[in-house]
């Protein structure tokens, strides 16, 4: 199979055990290989007690393959796999903090975060904090249309992706689990 | 995110057989259960009360007093590579514990199994910068197959059951765990049960056996096929296979440098060594063959050089347990993931008996021409200088092939197994992946342990025996009768050979005033001996062989010697050097 040699952005993911350590272990293998993590979230699976890895790298496809490899050679990484931009459904979620003043002076801001289908998440007396779900591109635009109100902290969680096939590789999860393993 | 592990896995339902010890005492016991009659280590705080459990089942488990931690864990390695076990290493936390990392960094990369304990502070005292806290799990992970950090005593006998069956299962490789001192010291109810399998783990993938049938059809088919051996044969105990297998088919075989000595030196289809520094013919050939089959190595760059000038020719079939080494060099167009001995018994059904004189022929033809531009003049040299491959000669000729070679890592590496005879498989213990100047002569004083009733030869150069020298006491003390032969060229040989070849000759650090190694061979109560002159030689190295002890006999060996062939670095294996 050949394999496209540019750069690219991959998520790969890996269902592991839920052990201390793991985290580092996983994080190693990017690091030998001096490939930055555009970001990293863990979290549990649809399986009890398993846990599960979401990485976002923009790496060539050779070398996303052979790290998936070295991801499921870890004694406690049960499965690993990866997937281009369009084989997966993805999120990344964004808190932007801004000035309750901003909102006292027009309703433009409140224009903003509708039209970019964020919400309010909490008004305080000094500051407002906005939420909103999305592609990067997505939370990148309310930034910046934010930003002229002044923003005062702004977050942007890890991409969260699943599979866009009926199931993912947690049905192979179960195979492993089960000692059904080819 | 992570909770700690239970041990859950193994049933801790209490039956009668269950007893209230110490966590120390369960760490003995637990060695014992695992057929461990042998470790290697040096003590400290933090992994007293493991000694002080040890010091009562002495008839069961000897422990082999290193001088060094480093030291420990070589000798750890040769003991597991002669005998096919697994070694084991004991240090205290702190120093004690990064000292072994060199050890586990090399039994990472030529896959040897290897469980590691160590001692640590208290679990009060975790992460308080506590005296000789080191945090040895996250400096260990990079280079251990599995790690784990034990902080209550009863998660004792799950963590060390893991630890032996990972690391001598699949792949086989090194693993570490870590006790705290509260851990060693508190009770628990003690009930062992070896651990036979970890979930998310699969140590040998399921052969498939269509891909076992595409492979012998390739093979059938094949005019020019060459096979590379390496270690996955001796590890998977498959020498037997592996010999029926290329006598079946009739294919000249060339192995990597931890593949040496699977097949008998003497063999006819034994084509030679591969890499760097390997045979003519075997690296010239690389890119004549028409299939070429990998059988448990890992096409590591000191094999395959330059890999866009490496084999393009040819289909590639890779026999191999480890998925990850599947296309991570080397595409290979027929991967065959499995077990060695299970691979190669199936393969061996599918094969068509055949013969390939002509191709072999080939390599015939390079021998001879390697033999008359290199081999001659380094087995006997013309000059009245002394050559190291003229010293491995007349060992051949005392030993018959029969020894254990020990090498340290250098030009003496590449010259004794370039030129060791060998007729028994594990009998070749190298630092192979790591290149770890220093293994040597700790690797074996374990290998002698490991095999005591075999002459075990351990040859070093002048720049790595002075790295861990000082296990020539803990030779002394075990009474290991490890023969130590140095081939002092008073240079970094190797290092001095690139300098002289790629870096105009330019000496940097590399000349060695060397400290009077026969006085200091005799400081430690080893029987020495020195040898300047060719007609001492042969009687010197007579002795040596055959003295019943330890021995260390020097060679004042040709300075400005080079160690040829050379596949130059970057370059491809068809533009190997014979000069």
């Amino acid at each position: 199979m050949e394999l496209e040699s540019e750069k690219q952005e991959f998520t790969i993911t890996a269902y592991t055990e839920n052990h201390v350590g793991l985290l580092h272990r996983i994080t190693i293998i990017f690091t030998k290989r001096k490939i930055n993590l555009e970001s990293l979230t863990t979290s549990e699976s649809e399986m009890e007690g398993i846990h599960r890895f979401t990485i976002a790298v923009t790496e060539t496809e050779e070398t996303v393959r052979k790290v998936v490899k070295q991801l499921e050679k870890q004694v406690e990484v049960l499965k690993a796999d990866y997937y281009k931009k369009k084989e997966v459904v993805q999120q990344e979620l964004a808190l932007y903090k801004i000035p309750t003043e901003s909102l006292t002076n027009g309703l433009e801001v409140e224009r903003i975060v509708r039209e970019h289908s964020a919400r309010f998440l909490t008004i305080e007396k000094d500051f407002v904090v906005i939420e909103k779900a999305g592609y990067r591109r997505e939370t990148k635009a309310l930034f910046d249309e934010l930003k002229p109100y002044g923003i005062n902290e702004f977050v942007r969680s890890g991409r969260i992706a699943v599979s866009r096939q009926e199931y993912g590789i947690g049905k192979l999860v179960e195979k492993v689990l089960a000692g059904e393993t080819a | 995110m992570a909770t700690v592990e239970t041990p859950d896995k193994i049933e801790s339902i209490k039956t009668s057989t269950t007893e209230r010890i110490s966590g120390a005492e369960a760490v003995v016991r637990i060695l014992i259960e695992e057929g461990v009659d042998l470790v290697f280590g040096y003590p400290g705080g933090a992994i007293m009360p493991v000694y002080d459990a040890l010091y009562d089942h002495q008839d069961h488990v000897q422990h082999v007093l290193a001088r060094h931690e480093q030291g420990a864990t070589h000798a750890a390695q040769g003991y597991a590579r002669v005998s096919g076990k697994v070694g084991v290493c004991l240090a205290t936390s702190g120093p004690g514990a990064t000292n072994l990392i060199t050890g586990i960094a090399d039994a990472q990369i030529d896959s040897t199994p290897m469980v590691c304990i160590t001692g640590q502070v208290p679990s009060s005292l975790l992460g308080s910068d506590a005296f000789q806290e080191t945090d040895i799990i996250g400096i260990s992970m990079p280079v251990t197959k599995w790690n784990f950090q034990v902080t209550k005593a009863e998660e004792i006998p799950n963590a060390l059951a893991k630890a032996f069956f990972i690391a001598r299962s699949g792949r086989p490789g090194p693993v570490l765990v870590d006790i705290t001192k509260d851990a060693q010291f508190n009770e628990l109810d003690f009930d062992y049960k070896k651990c036979t399998n970890v979930r998310s783990y699969i140590p040998r993938p399921a052969l498939d056996i269509e891909k076992v049938k595409e492979a012998a059809e390739l093979i059938n088919s094949a005019k020019r096929p060459y096979i590379l051996f390496g270690q996955g044969v001796i590890l998977a105990n498959a020498e037997a296979e592996f010999k029926e297998f290329i006598e079946k088919t009739g294919i000249p075989s060339a192995w990597t440098i931890m593949g040496l000595s699977a097949l008998e030196t003497d063999h006819p289809l034994n084509v030679g060594m591969l890499g760097m520094h390997g045979n003519y013919g075997p690296n010239l050939l690389t890119n004549e063959c028409d299939v070429l089959i990998a059988i448990g190595m890992r096409f590591d760059d000191r094999v395959t050089g330059n890999l866009s000038k490496y084999a393009k020719q040819a289909k590639v079939i890779h026999l191999e347990i480890d998925p990850a080494e599947i296309n991570k060099n080397v595409p290979a167009d027929i991967p065959v993931l499995g077990d060695a001995k299970e691979s190669l018994t199936e393969l061996i059904k599918y094969v068509n008996p055949a013969s390939h004189h002509d191709w072999l022929q080939k390599f015939r033809d390079c021998d001879a021409l390697e033999h008359e531009k290199v081999i001659q003049d380094e087995l006997h040299p013309k000059t009245e200088i002394l050559s190291m491959g003229e010293v491995i000669r007349i060992i051949n000729d005392k030993t018959g092939g029969d020894a254990v070679l020990v090498t340290d890592v250098g030009q003496h590496q590449m010259v004794a197994c370039r030129y060791t005879k060998f007729t028994k498989s594990k009998s070749n213990i190298t630092s192979g992946g790591l290149g770890t100047m220093g293994f040597g002569l700790p690797a074996a004083l374990g290998a002698q342990l490991g095999a005591p009733n075999r002459t075990v030869i351990c040859v070093v150069g002048d720049g790595g025996f002075q790295m861990t020298l000082q296990e020539m006491a803990t030779i002394h003390q075990t009474g290991a009768k490890v023969k130590v032969l140095l081939l002092n060229n008073e240079f970094l040989g190797m290092v001095r050979q690139w300098q002289q070849l790629f870096f105009d000759k330019r000496y940097s650090s590399t000349i060695m005033e060397n400290p009077n190694f026969q006085a200091l061979a005799a400081g430690f109560y080893i029987k020495t001996n020195k040898v300047t002159v060719r007609e001492k030689l042969e009687a010197a190295v007579e002795e040596f062989i055959n003295y019943d002890g330890s021995y260390f006999l020097e060679v004042m060996v040709g300075k400005e010697n080079n160690v040829f062939p050379m596949v130059p670095s970057g370059s491809g294996v068809a533009e190997i050097r014979l000069e």
